[in-house]
């Protein structure tokens, strides 16, 4: 299912990318990073908004480092963003980069794709990803040229050719790392990424620690799945915001009392037949005040949450 | 019967008027992109569709006290923006707001919904939720039965970043097309305006969503009129644009002359129809 149009396309405009990085003052500037784990490698974002005053540098970003190769946990909010994680991880190791798993299609995580487009490099995601991408890849490109100033093209945008749908694996010479898909949740795509040699779990944003969750799927489909995520043989999480916690149920509590909070609260005020524009004022407001980036993002949860549960018989 | 007539008639014209929209959309290449909310007057969209719908007609700016629109400064969810248009005017057999307008300069088809009203109304009074797609002058225009026309204008900052207009989960929503939900809320009362929630299961595309790997538009679907009558008098007639959100969810009025039903029928871009009814017995 590997198509090589692309992988040339891709190719000929990380030249262009390299080209433009070395005109605007040498190489890239290598992202930092923590060896979170034996082999397991994390560069924390700041718990921020996706905004040009950060560098779109906001979501947590992995690689974790096999016998044979390495498999990088997305690739940054920016093009490049996307040509400074792969300058850290080029530091940290020369094996190829064999993998690259995109665990769900927003800015702040898959924009940097173009920078890992390589002859050994396949690109791994949701079997929804894809579909999700395209309906919102006008906005993504849209919001860099108004927000961040970058000219990104259709071209720019690196589509994954591996598609998971439930579980696979994937083998990086003497480490495996298990992919998984599940219900509709943060999103409709999200996929998280295991390597079950030092039982350390990528959740990517089916878990937010201090940034506030943020709902652009289902609440309940996300309810529903925080149980099976925390019953996994963790040892580390790492989320898609905020520090890396370790393992267990604790990691997953105040997600799970917020998204509560929100489900509860939104029924109430169905049920007292208020509008959606009562319901953004009054839904929530506590549970939210104990998160960062409340103010950007609550009131949007309030309304996904509204808007789903509106149906409910 | 009369205004079985009259209902038809403005149905075509809306209709002419919404596919104009679009073309206006279409050909609208270098829009200038609007930052602020300084001068709706400067708004180029704007005198296009003003041309389109009104000609030279007078249009007269008004407060909230005459024309109340209600829109969030700044849209949470740009998918899913909660908007309402309530005139104070009277509203009596001889004197009426018999049009609500909605449009939203920037979206790539402006003339977001025409509402009408009846006396049997009894308010021009409706909230629904939009889709917003960039920074951009709301406007609410009542046209009321002697024919004047009556403005109220908003800014709105729609939310970029992950606030996409697609849907959140496609499939789920292509399960329930169709499915209505109609209810009174609060206590119905003999002769006193009622409100009515209506909600439709409807993916409501734009078509103007290009799937970038098929380089094709997903097809344009989305509920294009809602006719509301009670006891067989209309009530509200909506034609309705795909800027108006997933699932199109309408509150409006009507004033109950004795026990009825309300019905509603829904037609969408396909000519799919559905109805819903609901058995109203006001109290005294």
């Amino acid at each position: 299912m590997l198509s090589t149009l692309p992988r040339h396309a891709g190719a000929l405009l990380l030249c262009a990318l390299l080209h433009v990085a070395a005109q605007a003052g040498g190489e890239p500037v290598p992202l930092a990073v923590t060896e979170v784990a034996p082999g397991v490698y994390v560069h924390a974002g700041a718990v921020e908004d996706w905004v040009p005053a950060n560098g779109g540098d906001i979501a947590n970003l992995g690689f974790v480092v096999g016998s044979r190769c390495v498999a990088v946990i997305d690739s940054g909010g920016t093009p490049e963003l996307g040509l400074r994680w792969r300058a850290a991880i080029e530091r940290t190791t020369r094996l190829p980069i064999c993998f690259v798993f995109d665990t769900h299609a927003h800015p702040d995580h898959v924009l940097g794709n173009a920078a890992f487009v390589a002859a050994q490099t396949r690109f791994v995601g949701s079997a929804k990803f894809n579909a999700a991408m395209a309906a919102r890849e006008p906005y993504f490109l849209r919001a860099l040229q108004r927000d961040f100033g970058i000219n990104a093209t259709h071209e720019a945008m690196v589509y994954p050719t591996v598609a998971v749908n439930g579980t696979q694996e994937f083998d990086l010479g003497d480490r495996i790392l298990v992919a998984q898909t599940w219900p509709t949740a943060h999103t409709d795509n999200d996929l998280t990424v295991y390597d079950r040699q030092t039982r350390t779990l990528f959740a990517s944003d089916l878990l937010f620690v201090q940034h506030i969750p943020v709902v652009d799927g289902s609440l309940r489909g996300w309810l529903d799945t925080m149980p099976q995520l925390a019953r996994i043989d963790v040892a580390l999480v790492v989320p898609g915001h905020g520090p890396t916690r370790a393992g267990g149920p604790d990691a997953w509590k105040p997600q799970q009392e917020y998204l509560e909070a929100l489900l509860r609260e939104t029924r109430a005020a169905l049920k007292s037949h208020q509008t959606l524009s009562q319901a953004v004022d009054s839904v929530g407001v506590s549970a939210a005040s104990r998160w960062q980036l409340a103010e950007r993002f609550h009131r949007r949860n309030v309304t996904a949450a509204f808007a789903e549960l509106e149906w409910e018989d | 019967m009369k205004h079985n007539r009259m209902t038809r008639r403005e149905l075509t014209a809306a209709g002419a008027a919404l596919t104009a929209s679009l073309a206006l959309g279409g050909a609208r290449g270098a829009r200038a992109e609007i930052k602020s909310g300084d001068n709706p007057e400067a708004s180029e969209i704007w005198h296009k569709v003003r041309a389109s719908l009104f000609e030279t007609r007078p249009i007269t700016n008004v407060g909230d006290d005459t024309l109340l629109l209600d829109a969030p400064v700044r849209a949470e969810d740009a998918a899913v923006v909660p908007i309402a248009m309530r005139a104070k005017l009277p509203h009596t057999a001889s004197g009426y707001v018999s049009k609500l307008y909605l449009i939203i300069d920037n979206n790539p088809s402006p003339i977001s919904a025409i509402f009408s009203f009846t006396p049997q109304s009894g308010r021009a009074d409706i909230e629904t939720r939009v889709r917003v797609d960039e920074y951009t002058f709301v406007r609410a225009i009542a046209e009321t039965s002697d024919g004047r026309l009556l403005m109220r204008t908003r800014f709105v900052k729609a939310s970029g970043g992950c606030s996409a207009p697609p849907g959140k989960d496609p499939q789920a929503a292509l399960a329930s097309v169709g499915k209505i939900k109609m209810r009174v809320d609060g206590e119905v009362v003999l002769d006193k305006p009622t409100l009515v929630q209506l909600m439709i299961s409807h993916p409501n595309d734009s078509g103007m969503v290009m799937d970038q790997l098929t380089r094709q538009f997903t097809p344009r679907w989305f509920v294009r009129t809602v006719k509301v009558a009670y006891g067989g008098q209309p009530v509200l007639l909506a034609d309705l644009d795909f800027s108006i959100s997933e699932n199109p969810n309408l509150r409006f009025y009507f004033v109950p002359r004795g026990p009825g039903r309300l019905t509603a029928e829904v037609v969408d871009s396909n000519q799919t129809a559905w109805k819903s009814s609901l058995d109203v017995a006001p109290s005294a």
